[in-house]
C-alpha cells in the first residue's frame, strides 16, 4: 500500500527565541515564549491552536501534558516527541497527519530547552538507561566520546580527514556570520579548526556544538487557513522516519535514512539533484557526511570527495546548514532538532534574511537523534517545497 | 608497553590529602548482575535461555525473541577493538582527575558491541580480551585488555584503578601470629608491599616463625590485640595514616554448640574477637583509610576479612563460632556500604576448615594457610570482592545456592 501524500497541509511561521549560552529560566519559559511568538506573528488566538506538539529535554518533571496547563491551553490533540535531533521532522509529520485527518486544525510544534550552568552534565548522566549502565561510567565523556568513536571508525573506513570535517565547520561558520541569532560571531579559519584543542581524539573543540538555551517553533495548518491569515507557507513533499536501524552493524556507519530513501524520493517525485539546499542535523561533522551519503547526494563512503567538491556556503555550491547549524548557532537541547526545520521554512518562504538563497524551491531537512547507547537511534527526513513551486 | 609504576616518595606531611572521588555509580537493578560477576571475578553476560542471544547492555527481555528467560552465564570474552578514543575532557570529577583516559568500542565474538575502558597496551583493530572489574564506585565495568599479558600491564591506570594491588602499598595484618597471619605477611611481601605491620596480640608469647618474619626490614611488629580497645587505638594513632590495606586475620575458633555448653565465656570470646574486634578495628582504622582512598600510588585501597564459609550456614559442631562468623559477615556488609563513598573495597575471603591446630580433629580436605594468603593477594590484584578458598568452601557455596534447607539439615548430621 502506498502512503498517503501531504496534500492539504502546510507549515508556516518559523520562529526562534534567540539562543543564549546560559539561562536562569526553566524550559517552560522558553517554550512559552516560542508559543507567544507564534501567536503574535500569525495573528492566531491561543484558543484557536487546538494541537500542540512539544519536544524538550529539560521540561522534567513535566511533559507536554503539564505544559498545557502551564500555558493555559486546551488542545484536542497533544504529542510529546522525545527524539532529540529528529524531533523537528517528526513533529512536522505527526502534526501534518493530524491536520489532514481533521483531528486538529492548527498545530503548534514547539521545541525548547533551558541550559543552566550544570544542566548539561545532569542531562547526559541520566540520558537513558543504557547510557547510565553502559556508557556514562566509561569516562563520562558524553556525546563527545560517543561521536569520537564513530568518527574514528568513519575516518578509517572512508578516508575522511580532519581537513574534510574542518571544511564543513568553516563553511557553516561563514553561513552563521549572516545569522544574527548565531552564538558564534567570529569567523573560523581551517587553521584555527585544525589547531583547536583535542577533546576526545579525533574530536577537537570546533567539532563540538555548544550547549545553550533556546526555542524554535512553527505552525502546521491547512493551506486555506494559511492564505486566510496571509501567512507564507511551505508544502510537504514527503517525510520518513526510522528508529534503531541496522542493529546488526557492529558500529554505526549508516543511519536509518538508507532503509527508506527510495520511497522518500519516490513519494516526493524529485531526486537528490532537485534539492536546492540541505539542513542536516550537525552535532558533529561526521554525521553531516553520513547524511550526505545516506540521503543519496553521493555514494556510501564518498562524502569526503563530495565535501572536497562543494563549498556548502549560502553563496556557493550545495548550500548546507545555511543558518550556521548547531555547530555555529549553538545546540539548544531539543530545539537543536528544530533548527534545520525553521531555517528551511524561512528559506522556502523567502524569510531567511542575509542567509537567503537565490534559488530555494525545494529543501531537504534531515534529523538524527538520541545516542541511547552506542549509536544514534532516530533518523528522519523531510522534503519541503515553496508553496508556489 | 606499560610504564611501570615508581615507588612513591615519602608523603609531604603538610600537603593537603586529595579527597576521594568516585566514577559514576548509578546502575539499573538488572545491570547489577555485572557487579555480581565482577565481585567474584567471573566474566558473565545475560544469555537468552530460549534463543541463545547474548545481551548487552543488560536487558529485561531478550532483544531478539523477547523471552524473559535471561540468565547470567560465562561468555567468550574475546573481541575486536573497532575504535578507540582518548578523552581529554570529561563531565565527571573522577575522570577529570585521571585524564587522558582511553575508551573504545569492542565487537565481541559473542555478539554484542560494548563500550569499554581500554588498557594502554591495546591497539585499534586488534583482538582484545574483555574483563569485568569493579571500579572505585563498587560497580562493574568492562575493560579491554591485550590478548596476551604485557610487561607491567597491572600498572596501567585502568587496572590499578580497579584493583587493590599490594605493590608499593603498606599493609596491616591484625594478628601476625596465627597460621594464616604468618602466611599473609609473607604473601604480601612477595607481592611487593613496601611495609607490613604485623599485629602481635601476645607479645609475651614467643613464636619462632613470627620472629623470623620480623627480621625482614619491611615487617614492623605492632602490639595489637583486637579485644583491647586501648591497643587498637594506640596502634591506629601510630600507623593509621600509613595503612593502605588491612587484613584482619584475628580469629577465635573453638568447638561446641549451644545446648550442651553451660558457660558463655567461649561465646563471649568468639564474638569479642571475631565480631566486636572487627568493629574496633573499623572504628579506629576505617576513617583514616576512607580519607586516604585517593592518596596517590599508595592510596588506601582495601579492607580484607578472613572469614569461614560457615558464616553463611551454621556448622552445629562449631555452632557458637559459626554464629560469630555470621555476625562478622553481617558487620562486613555494613562496613562495605560505609566504605563505599570512599572507594575503599571490603574483600571477604571465605575458607573451609583451615589446616591449623584448632581444626586438629577435622578430617581433610583442609585449607593450607598459604592457600588463603595467596587467595587474598590474588583478590587484591584482581580486584574481586568475594573469594571462596578450598574445596569445602566451594562445595558449601554450591550447596547453599542449590538448596539452603538441605545444607542446613546436612551440616547438622
Amino acid at each position: 500500500m502506498t502512503r498517503a501524500g501531504y496534500e492539504g497541509v502546510v507549515a508556516a511561521v518559523p520562529v526562534t527565541v534567540p539562543y543564549v549560552r546560559y539561562s536562569i529560566h526553566s524550559a517552560h519559559w522558553w517554550l512559552g515564549r516560542a508559543l507567544g511568538e507564534l501567536l503574535r506573528r500569525s495573528g492566531v488566538a491561543k484558543h484557536e491552536v487546538d494541537g500542540l506538539c512539544v519536544s524538550s529535554f529539560t521540561l522534567a518533571p513535566d511533559t507536554a501534558v503539564g505544559l498545557t496547563q502551564h500555558l493555559g491551553m486546551s488542545p484536542r490533540w497533544l504529542d510529546h516527541i522525545p527524539m532529540g535531533g529528529a524531533s523537528g521532522v517528526i513533529g512536522l509529520r505527526r502534526a501534518a497527519r493530524a491536520v489532514q485527518a481533521g483531528d486538529a486544525s492548527i498545530v503548534a510544534c514547539v521545541a525548547g530547552d533551558t541550559n543552566h550552568v550544570d544542566s548539561f552534565r545532569h542531562t547526559i548522566s541520566q540520558f537513558s538507561r543504557f547510557a547510565q549502565d553502559a556508557v556514562y561510567p566509561y569516562g563520562a565523556g558524553g556525546p563527545n566520546a560517543s561521536f569520537a568513536l564513530l568518527t574514528r571508525h568513519y575516518m578509517r573506513e572512508s578516508g575522511a580527514t580532519r581537513e574534510d570535517f574542518g571544511k564543513l565547520c568553516v563553511a557553516q561558520r561563514d553561513n552563521a556570520l549572516r545569522n544574527p541569532n548565531a552564538l558564534m560571531k567570529k569567523p573560523l579559519t581551517l587553521q584555527q579548526y585544525l589547531e583547536s584543542r583535542v577533546i576526545a581524539d579525533p574530536i577537537h573543540l570546533f567539532d563540538c556544538v555548544m550547549p545553550c538555551a533556546g526555542a524554535d517553533a512553527f505552525l502546521v495548518m491547512r493551506p486555506e487557513k494559511a492564505r486566510e491569515l496571509d501567512l507564507p507557507s511551505v508544502r510537504i513533499l514527503s517525510t520518513i522516519e526510522r528508529h534503531n536501524a541496522w542493529p546488526e552493524d557492529p558500529i554505526q556507519i549508516r543511519g536509518g535514512w538508507t532503509m527508506d530513501r527510495d520511497e522518500f524520493y519516490a513519494q516526493a517525485g524529485v531526486g537528490p539533484r532537485d534539492v536546492d539546499f540541505m539542513q542536516a542535523y550537525d552535532d558533529y561533522p561526521v554525521i553531516n557526511m553520513m547524511q550526505m551519503e545516506d540521503l543519496g547526494f553521493c555514494d556510501k563512503g564518498a562524502a569526503p570527495a563530495f565535501v572536497r567538491e562543494h563549498s556548502f556556503t549560502v553563496d556557493g555550491s550545495f548550500p548546507f546548514n545555511t543558518n550556521g547549524g548547531q555547530l555555529s548557532v549553538g545546540q539548544a537541547g531539543a530545539a537543536g532538532g528544530y533548527l534545520g526545520m525553521v531555517e528551511a521554512l524561512r528559506q522556502l518562504t523567502g524569510a531567511a534574511g542575509k542567509c537567503q538563497l537565490e534559488r530555494a524551491d525545494i529543501g531537504l531537512v534531515s534529523g538524527f537523534g538520541m545516542i541511547n547507547y552506542d549509536r544514534g537511534l532516530c533518523t528522519a527526513a523531510a522534503l519541503l517545497a515553496r508553496s508556489d513551486a | 608497553m606499560t610504564q611501570p609504576l615508581a615507588k612513591p616518595p615519602r608523603k609531604n606531611p603538610v600537603a593537603r590529602t586529595r579527597q576521594p572521588t568516585l566514577p559514576p555509580g548509578a546502575r539499573s537493578r538488572r545491570a547489577l548482575g555485572l557487579a555480581a560477576a565482577a565481585a567474584a571475578g567471573r566474566f558473565e553476560l545475560q544469555v537468552c535461555g530460549d534463543c541463545g542471544a547474548v545481551q548487552y547492555p543488560p536487558r529485561e527481555v531478550c532483544h531478539q525473541c523477547l523471552s524473559e528467560n535471561l540468565a547470567w552465564k560465562p561468555v567468550d570474552p574475546m573481541g575486536r577493538l573497532l575504535a578507540v578514543t582518548t578523552l581529554h575532557h570529561s563531565n565527571d570529577l573522577y575522570f577529570r582527575e585521571r585524564l587522558p583516559w582511553r575508551v573504545g568500542t569492542v565487537r565481541m565474538r559473542a555478539g554484542p558491541s560494548v563500550v569499554a575502558h581500554v588498557h594502554g597496551d591495546c591497539q585499534e583493530g586488534q583482538d582484545v580480551r574483555l574483563a569485568l572489574k569493579l571500579d572505585r564506585s563498587g560497580q562493574a565495568v568492562l575493560i579491554a585488555l591485550p590478548e596476551k599479558a604485557t610487561p607491567h600491564m597491572e600498572d596501567d591506570k585502568t587496572l590499578r584503578e580497579t584493583s587493590c594491588d599490594p605493590k608499593f602499598r603498606r599493609a596491616l595484618v591484625t594478628d601476625g601470629k596465627t597460621a594464616v597471619g604468618l602466611a599473609v605477611i609473607q604473601a604480601l611481601l612477595d607481592a611487593g608491599a613496601t611495609a607490613v605491620f604485623a599485629g602481635d596480640p601476645e607479645t609475651w608469647k614467643r613464636n619462632a616463625a613470627f620472629d623470623a618474619l620480623c627480621q625482614d626490614p619491611r615487617v614492623q611488629p605492632q602490639a595489637l590485640n583486637v579485644t583491647d580497645t586501648d591497643s587498637v587505638e594506640r596502634v591506629s594513632r601510630s600507623i593509621g595514616g600509613k595503612v593502605d590495606i588491612l587484613v584482619n586475620t584475628a580469629d577465635y575458633e573453638r568447638e561446641g554448640g549451644i545446648l550442651h555448653n553451660r558457660d558463655l565465656i567461649k561465646a563471649r570470646d568468639a564474638l569479642d574477637v571475631n565480631c566486636v574486634g572487627l568493629m574496633r578495628l573499623a572504628r579506629h582504622f576505617g576513617p583514616a583509610m576512607a580519607g586516604r582512598a585517593a592518596d596517590g600510588v599508595n592510596s588506601a585501597a582495601a579492607w580484607v576479612n578472613t572469614l569461614s564459609v560457615y558464616a553463611h550456614a551454621n556448622l552445629p559442631a562449631r555452632g557458637i563460632w559459626s554464629a560469630s562468623q555470621a555476625a562478622a559477615l553481617s558487620m562486613s556488609q555494613c562496613l562495605r556500604s560505609e566504605f563505599r563513598p570512599s572507594g575503599v573495597r571490603v574483600v571477604n575471603v571465605f575458607s573451609g576448615p583451615i589446616d591449623h591446630e584448632w581444626e586438629q580433629l577435622t578430617p581433610p580436605p583442609r585449607v593450607a594457610p598459604a592457600a588463603i594468603a595467596n587467595a587474598i593477594v590474588r583478590a587484591l590484584k584482581d580486584g574481586t570482592e568475594d573469594v571462596y578458598v578450598g574445596d569445602v568452601a566451594q562445595e558449601v557455596l554450591a550447596r547453599l545456592r542449590d538448596n539452603p534447607k538441605a545444607l542446613e539439615r546436612e551440616l547438622g548430621s
